[in-house]
């Protein structure tokens, strides 16, 4: 059997868990959280700048680009306490776009883009696709090599998460029959390239992204040598912290159905004394462990060749089953309340549910382990 | 002797690699049990207990219990490495389970000078087998209510009720016995004594109960007018309550200072993921059939999730939120998965699912069904998965008592 991962956990891990703990629950309460769902930026950047302040944003960074040079086993316990608190705005995808970047970016790239990163601008990747079957090589949109040296671009990408806010774009496309990166800046976009999509997970920003008409330089596009290498990278790195920002969420929800439970009486009694939800409970409780568990072994194992996306694939698996089972029987046990916008169960399940449907769901990450491992 | 060479541990570890590597034997020619509890046949025990006391001689097992009481007087350490030893060459199982793992522990730490120089010696050598009495007919999970009783006539208590599930009650020579001797206390666990019973006494008869694996794994016990000698309590009399908690504690490993090796040898995840390889249906393996492989993926997860839970533990900032959660969760998470992994096993065989043990059509001499059925020895035993629901909603989620 092949080595499946390991629990390791750094000292910087376990000072940024403690203070993201902290600062998430405070700075994201759920009032605040439902206020931002309906804020067209949905995001506070206030809290942006504050998390640039303290040095999240360059966490992953290397030292020489303006970072801190840690790496992404030291990002998920920052993103797992947004997870918990259902904190909005565009960390994940700022932190993924500095990925592509240091993974596959040139030199120059590098020095030019992720400086401004690290200091706090946003960023954003676009890999989905109207036809994706999440296999970070399928791409249509297509690059293709004009007059003067300059590349035109067309086709859509769509799910592209805060790509309103982000000052760079990272777009995956199609060049020579080969995947390549792009980075686009809004300033290359014609007028209503972007749209923003409805989506289930009213905390996030959304995008369609419409290629058609845009042309760049040449020098936009990432190192054509590791593009296939970076694309699995930013695969298996997306799916790590949405993983993380998972199992955040698997928690706040069990514990805040636990809490209606202790308090909520029906015939004469608290219902969580009845068997039939607190063995459920338990049962949810039990995947949340576990699904814990993976997260940070993968976190740590991360870098490992042949471990690090098995440990991830497991990660990812897991937690997509153990929120969905959580935030499904949150919503049920709440009852009539459990209907109601109001409830925040509704919150969680979509919250999960928006995370299955990104870079693959839990039955694409076991059928991915099976070729792995068998 | 408190400080360990590491170049006699070395020397110790090398010995015994080789002398198991030597000395075990693979294949009796019948099957072996893979627990203590599924001691079935005459031919097992003696073979089992044939088997320890080897062990014991060539100073593998006690190696850290007193040498005054048969051990050999060495640091931890080196019943470690002889223990890592006898798994690596996949030793048969210690067959005096009860003895070594829990009944030696507590005798050590609690007994009175004359019962240690009595009991540990022959716990070690096999030539005494231990068997346990706390659970009652009437009384699975609540051993507060037992009721067999004790009442004092001179130097003796004479004992008269009844115990069940006594794991090698037919072989044993000792009980541990968890008894009343006073049936008006206030609080039902100040009535309990805690015993050290002879088992080969006139008034005990022993019935054996056959399993739904139609073995005969346990037995009923039953006491009348039995005597048990007044010198082998442990404890105060009505303080057998917390003699038998900290026995618990032993029982489950909470607590160290166990003889050594090991009583169990279960199935895991990656014996069932050998089987599947192994195994063809059609002309093809049956992995390839994407249904099993995506069942065998959820099986490696989740073998390999409680695998990271254990190492979690050990990271206090990591378990921070519910330090006892995975303690408690453990035996409920642990045997319910290898109930439904065995099961698994017993469907990956397809038609020849419907074999069982000695049939010499059956994939592994039928010992996946026997598995199966056997897992809900851990599911049911030391309190059924529903009970340690409850203590898991109730001690580490906080939900109000059912």
């Amino acid at each position: 059997m092949k080595d499946l991962g390991r629990i390791g956990f750094s000292e910087d891990q376990a000072a940024l868990l403690e203070v993201a703990a902290d600062f998430c629950q405070r700075r994201s309460p759920v009032a605040t959280v439902r206020r931002l769902m309906e804020d067209e930026l949905g995001h506070d950047p206030a809290v942006w700048a504050e998390m640039g302040d303290l040095g999240w944003l360059g966490v992953a960074i290397p030292e020489a680009f303006g970072g801190s040079g840690l790496g992404l086993a030291e990002v998920v316990p920052l993103v797992e306490q947004m997870g918990r608190r259902l904190m909005a705005g565009p960390f994940v995808s700022t932190t993924l776009a500095a990925q592509a970047l240091i993974a596959g970016g040139t030199e120059a790239q590098k020095l030019e883009h992720l400086p401004r990163l690290a200091a706090g601008e946003a960023a954003a990747i676009a890999l989905g696709e109207p036809d994706t079957d999440w296999e970070p090589d399928t791409i249509s949109a297509a690059a293709r090599r004009g007059d003067g040296g300059r590349l035109s671009l067309s086709g859509r990408k769509i799910l592209v998460s805060d790509a309103g806010a982000a000052r760079r774009l990272i777009v995956a496309v199609r060049l020579d029959g080969a995947p390549a990166l792009v980075l686009l800046t809004p300033e290359d976009l014609p007028a209503g390239a972007l749209r923003r999509e409805t989506v289930i997970d009213e905390t996030r920003r959304s995008f369609s992204l419409t290629l058609d008409g845009v042309t760049v330089a040449e020098d936009r596009l990432l190192d054509p040598d590791r593009a296939g290498a970076t694309l699995e990278h930013l695969h298996l790195a997306a799916n790590l912290l949405a993983a993380a920002d998972m199992v955040g969420g698997t928690q706040a929800c069990i514990d805040y159905t636990l809490d209606y439970l202790r308090t909520r009486t029906q015939f004469g009694k608290v219902i969580g004394s009845y068997q039939a939800l607190k063995h459920p409970m338990v049962d949810a409780y039990t995947r949340y462990e576990q699904a814990r568990s993976h997260l940070y072994s993968a976190a740590h194992c991360f870098n490992e060749q042949g471990t690090g996306e098995i440990a991830v694939r497991m990660a990812k698996a897991a937690a997509d089953g153990a929120y969905s089972f959580a935030a499904d029987r949150s919503i049920q046990f709440h009852g009539g309340f459990g209907f109601t916008w109001d409830c925040d169960a509704q919150l969680y399940r979509r919250r999960a549910i928006w995370h299955a449907a990104q870079f693959g769901d839990a039955a694409f990450h076991r059928k991915k382990l099976a070729r792995l491992l068998f | 002797m408190s400080t360990v060479d590491p170049k006699d541990l070395a020397a110790f570890a090398e010995q015994a690699d080789a002398w198991f590597a030597e000395n075990v034997v693979r294949d009796p020619g019948f099957m072996l049990p893979l627990t203590f509890m599924e001691v079935g046949t005459d031919k097992q025990f003696h073979f089992l207990r044939d088997w320890q006391n080897k062990v014991w001689e060539a100073g593998y097992l006690g190696a850290a219990w007193p040498k005054a009481y048969g051990g050999g007087g060495l640091p931890q350490a080196f019943q470690s490495a002889a223990t890592r030893a006898m798994r690596k060459h996949h030793g048969p199982i210690m067959l005096n389970a009860i003895g070594i793992n829990w009944a030696g522990p507590l005798i050590l730490e609690m007994g009175t000078e004359a019962q240690k120089a009595a009991y540990l010696k022959g716990i070690l050598s096999a030539e005494d087998i231990w068997c346990q009495g706390f659970s009652e007919p009437g009384h699975g999970s609540d051993l507060g209510s037992a009721q067999t009783r004790a009442v004092r006539h001179g130097d003796h208590y004479v004992v008269n009720g009844s115990k069940i599930w006594t794991t090698l009650g037919r072989y044993a020579r000792y009980m541990i016995l968890l008894a009343r001797t006073d049936p008006s206390t206030e609080r039902k666990y100040d009535g309990l004594s805690f015993f050290l019973m002879p088992m080969k006494a006139p008034g005990i008869e022993t019935v054996p109960i056959r399993k739904l694996t139609g073995e005969h794994g346990f037995t009923q016990t039953f006491f009348t007018d039995a005597k048990a000698p007044a010198d082998g309590l442990v404890g105060p009399e009505g303080g057998g309550w917390k003699v038998a908690m900290r026995t618990l504690e032993y029982e489950r490993g909470a607590r160290g200072g166990q003889a050594g090796g090991y009583v169990s040898v279960g199935a895991n995840a990656f014996d069932v993921f050998d089987l599947a390889r192994r195994t063809q249906r059609g002309g093809q393996p049956v992995l390839e059939d994407p249904l099993v492989a995506d069942e065998m993926v959820g099986f490696l997860m989740e073998i390999q999730a409680l695998t990271l839970n254990g190492q979690r533990t050990q990271v206090p900032e990591l378990v921070a939120d519910r330090p006892q959660g995975i303690p408690l969760a453990s035996k409920l998470m642990g045997t319910e998965m290898s109930r439904r992994l065995n099961d698994f096993a017993v469907r990956l065989t397809g038609a020849r699912g419907a074999y069982y043990v000695d049939e010499p059509d059956a994939v592994d001499n039928g010992l996946w069904a026997r598995n199966y059925l056997n897992a809900f020895s851990a599911t049911i035993g030391g309190g059924t998965s529903q009970i340690q629901a409850n203590i898991v909603g109730e001690h580490v989620l906080g939900l109000p008592k059912s």
